[in-house]
């Protein structure tokens, strides 16, 4: 099975990257979150349900809807600021790009530990313009609120192709598709992990891996 | 074929299809309210949230939409429709959206209904959540207030776009294979919000007027929620209306074409918003629908603004005062705010303060009029007052003439007459609520007032020799002073 990619390119001012992020993080896994699973003693389940929240834009004309979970919220608001400290601290380049991988989990024997293998990949590629004015500021602002409209369209069309989707797991297979650590609501398993691309245009590898489930401790 | 489909598969599509359009019809009318939304997720289900989505049901709207359906489905050729216009104080309305949930014939014979139907049609909701907040209309709606109103309308049948203007755009949520057919959830959006006065005629919105060329080259903002950003977006006003670049492209001069709604549109108000309508929407006002609201039009956003409506307005003044006999109220009230807007408030008041500050008691200018006083008295003697005056002055004069203010015609405030508690008049006409109407701002400095501004400059550059002279004496300890400074 192939890994599904998908890249997306924004230009954003440097206050605007923390909210251009998320608004697109958030999108994609409102899609790819569900309610929490109850498995029955039948060997089927329920599943709980799943709140939205509206998210203005300080700094972007833009307002998207997210999952309500704070623990989702804060984990994703944890990595983005990451990676946006890199990028600030990067120097004035300003490129960088932030993944979003889902993934599943396969189980191997024993000495061999758990393999990660992903099936789908957001990328977003992030280049962070500098500003003078602030009549450009105020143009940027719609543009990226613009240009966040589109992305979003983007989003929800590769959602709707319906491609692959891990089956609905088993009561003993479900940590191996999806993240049962937040108590109100059930992503499939994801990891964010970022990239800064420095001033020489080589890859200085600054890789942040959030991981789920603790897989090379096993 | 339905030869292929369990009965209780059959009964579990048309339930979730039926359910799916319910909340559909909620999900879109609710990102238009105005207002954002919340809801909580659930660890464990309680059996009503279809889709395992937290919507709420406003019982309004799913009463609609079960009109609307009235027991049916949306089947080939037969689609459920939620159409979003628009509606100024003024009557004025626009179609700006119309959101299809539509079924064609290309069935999916092998999908499992009760699962694979059922995860994708909430995937679908989800994709609608998502693209409700993308389309220009969410904007629109999140600054709905006093200037106008967003409405809704559900109708089901043919799809009826023609009100949506030339060029629209069309964004595709999604779509579900079912055994029935294929589900397709879109939304065809105007962007083409060229106003076209067809109240008059009631012709429908593809009719020109000249006034929609002289509106063309008066618009002056569009809708971004940060102010300065409706100074910059002037250039905006000569982008050409049909904009091909982006399915999400709000780059469009927000002009407003009114369209005349057929059906009765329902409306779902969320009080105390300011909005952000541009002043050329000070248009005449001949609403063939019988609306006699006559909101408060919004103040432009500086001088430039304003100037750059007047000659459309001034066209329209004229229309208003020919041709609405039936309102007669409106050209007054017309001609009433633009004056307000025209002269800012208290521009008097220093004039007031001047002539009678020179008699030298407090508050002189609520002293008994005496005669002597009249010929200074720039209120009977007005001096360089527009003519667009007089008859304002008569309407002001109307709500704040009686009590205190006996002289003072030209009240600065326009309001009834302002009589506090426990308070009684004294020697001196002066109660309490007049002194807290002359004191409820800080006086103009006296320099810049005219008859004493001129006689205490003269009387300056009088004393300026002896001053100087005085100073000059007093030269070493102003030098200790600087230096005690440094």
């Amino acid at each position: 099975m192939n890994c599904r990619s998908e890249v997306l390119e924004v230009s954003v001012e440097g206050r605007q990257i923390e909210e251009a992020m998320l608004a697109v993080l958030h999108t994609v896994l409102l899609h790819r979150s569900t309610g929490k699973f109850h498995y029955k003693k039948e060997g089927t389940y329920s599943i709980g349900t799943v709140g939205t929240q509206d998210v203005d834009c300080d700094f972007i004309d833009f307002t998207y809807a997210r999952v309500s979970s704070e623990e989702l919220d804060r984990a994703l608001r944890k990595a983005v600021g990451e990676f946006k400290d890199a990028l600030r601290n990067s120097g004035s380049d300003g490129i960088g790009q932030i993944s979003l991988e889902f993934y599943q989990k396969k189980k191997s024997r024993w000495p061999f530990s758990d393999e990660c293998i992903p099936w789908e990949v957001w990328t977003i590629k992030v280049n962070v313009v500098n500003l003078v004015s602030e009549q450009e500021r105020q143009i940027c602002r719609e543009k990226v609120g613009e240009k966040l409209c589109e992305k979003l369209i983007n989003i929800v069309e590769v959602m709707n192709r319906h491609e692959y989707l891990p089956k609905m797991p088993t009561q003993s297979e479900v940590d191996n598709v999806f993240d049962t650590s937040l108590k109100d609501v059930q992503p499939y398993l994801y990891k964010i992990s970022y990239q800064i691309t420095d001033s020489l245009g080589s890859s200085v590898t600054t890789t942040m891996r959030r991981l789920i489930k603790d897989t090379l401790a096993l | 074929m339905d030869t292929d489909l369990s009965s209780q598969d059959r009964k579990d599509l048309d339930k979730f299809i039926k359910f799916f359009a319910l909340k559909t019809v909620q999900v879109i009318v609710q990102a238009r309210l105005g207002e954002k939304i919340c809801t909580r997720s659930s660890s464990s289900p309680t059996g009503s949230d279809w889709f395992n989505l937290a919507i709420k049901d406003i019982p309004e709207v799913t009463h609609e939409a079960k009109k609307a359906l009235a027991g049916q489905l949306p089947a080939v050729g037969r689609s459920m429709c939620v159409e979003i216009s628009l509606k100024t104080s003024e009557g004025d309305s626009m179609e700006l959206e119309i959101w299809c949930l539509e079924m064609n014939e290309k069935c999916d014979k092998e999908i499992k209904v009760s699962y694979t139907v059922y995860n994708r049609l909430s995937l679908l909701l989800k994709s609608l959540l998502a693209i409700t907040r993308v389309t220009p209309a969410y904007r629109l709606s999140r600054k709905q207030g006093h200037e106008y109103v967003i409405l809704y309308r559900i109708y089901f049948g043919e799809v009826q776009l023609s009100g949506l203007g030339e060029g629209f755009q069309t964004v595709r949520v999604g779509t579900v294979g079912t055994p029935l057919g294929t589900i397709t959830l879109s939304c065809a959006y105007r962007i083409n919000l060229a106003f076209m006065s067809t109240r008059t005629t009631g012709e429908d919105n593809g009719a020109t007027y000249p006034s929609v060329e002289d509106s063309q080259e008066v618009c002056t903002t569009s809708f971004s929620t940060s102010p300065p950003s409706q100074l910059s977006s002037s250039r905006l006003s000569y982008q050409p209306a049909a904009l091909g670049v982006g399915s999400a492209d709000m780059g469009y001069p927000v002009i407003f074409a009114g369209g005349l709604n057929a059906a009765h549109p329902h409306q779902l108000i969320v009080p105390g918003k300011e909005g952000g309508i541009p002043p050329v929407l000070s248009q005449p006002a001949h609403g063939t629908q019988a609306d006699h609201e006559r909101m408060a039009m919004c103040t432009p956003l500086d001088g430039a603004l304003y100037s750059a409506a007047t000659p459309s307005s001034s066209e329209d003044t004229e229309t208003v005062s020919n041709s609405s006999e039936g309102k007669s109220g409106s050209p007054h009230d017309l001609l009433e705010t633009i004056f307000v807007r025209k002269v800012g408030a208290f521009v008097n008041k220093p004039i007031n303060q001047v002539t009678m500050a020179s008699l030298d008691i407090p508050f002189a200018m609520f002293a008994p009029k005496n005669v002597e006083l009249e010929d200074n008295d720039p209120m009977v003697n007005p001096p360089d007052s527009p003519d667009v005056e007089s008859p304002l002055q008569g309407s002001l004069h109307s709500e704040g003439s009686s009590g205190s203010s006996t002289g003072n015609t030209h009240d600065d405030f326009v309001m009834v007459d302002f009589k506090p508690a426990f308070s009684k008049d004294d020697i001196l006409p002066m109660d309490l609520g007049t002194f807290y109407r002359e004191f409820q701002n800080p006086p103009q400095l006296s320099s810049l007032s005219i008859d004493i501004g001129a006689q205490s400059m003269a009387e300056d550059l009088d004393s300026l020799p002896e001053k100087l002279a005085v100073h000059e004496k007093n030269v070493r300890e102003f030098d200790a002073f600087v230096e005690t400074l440094q």
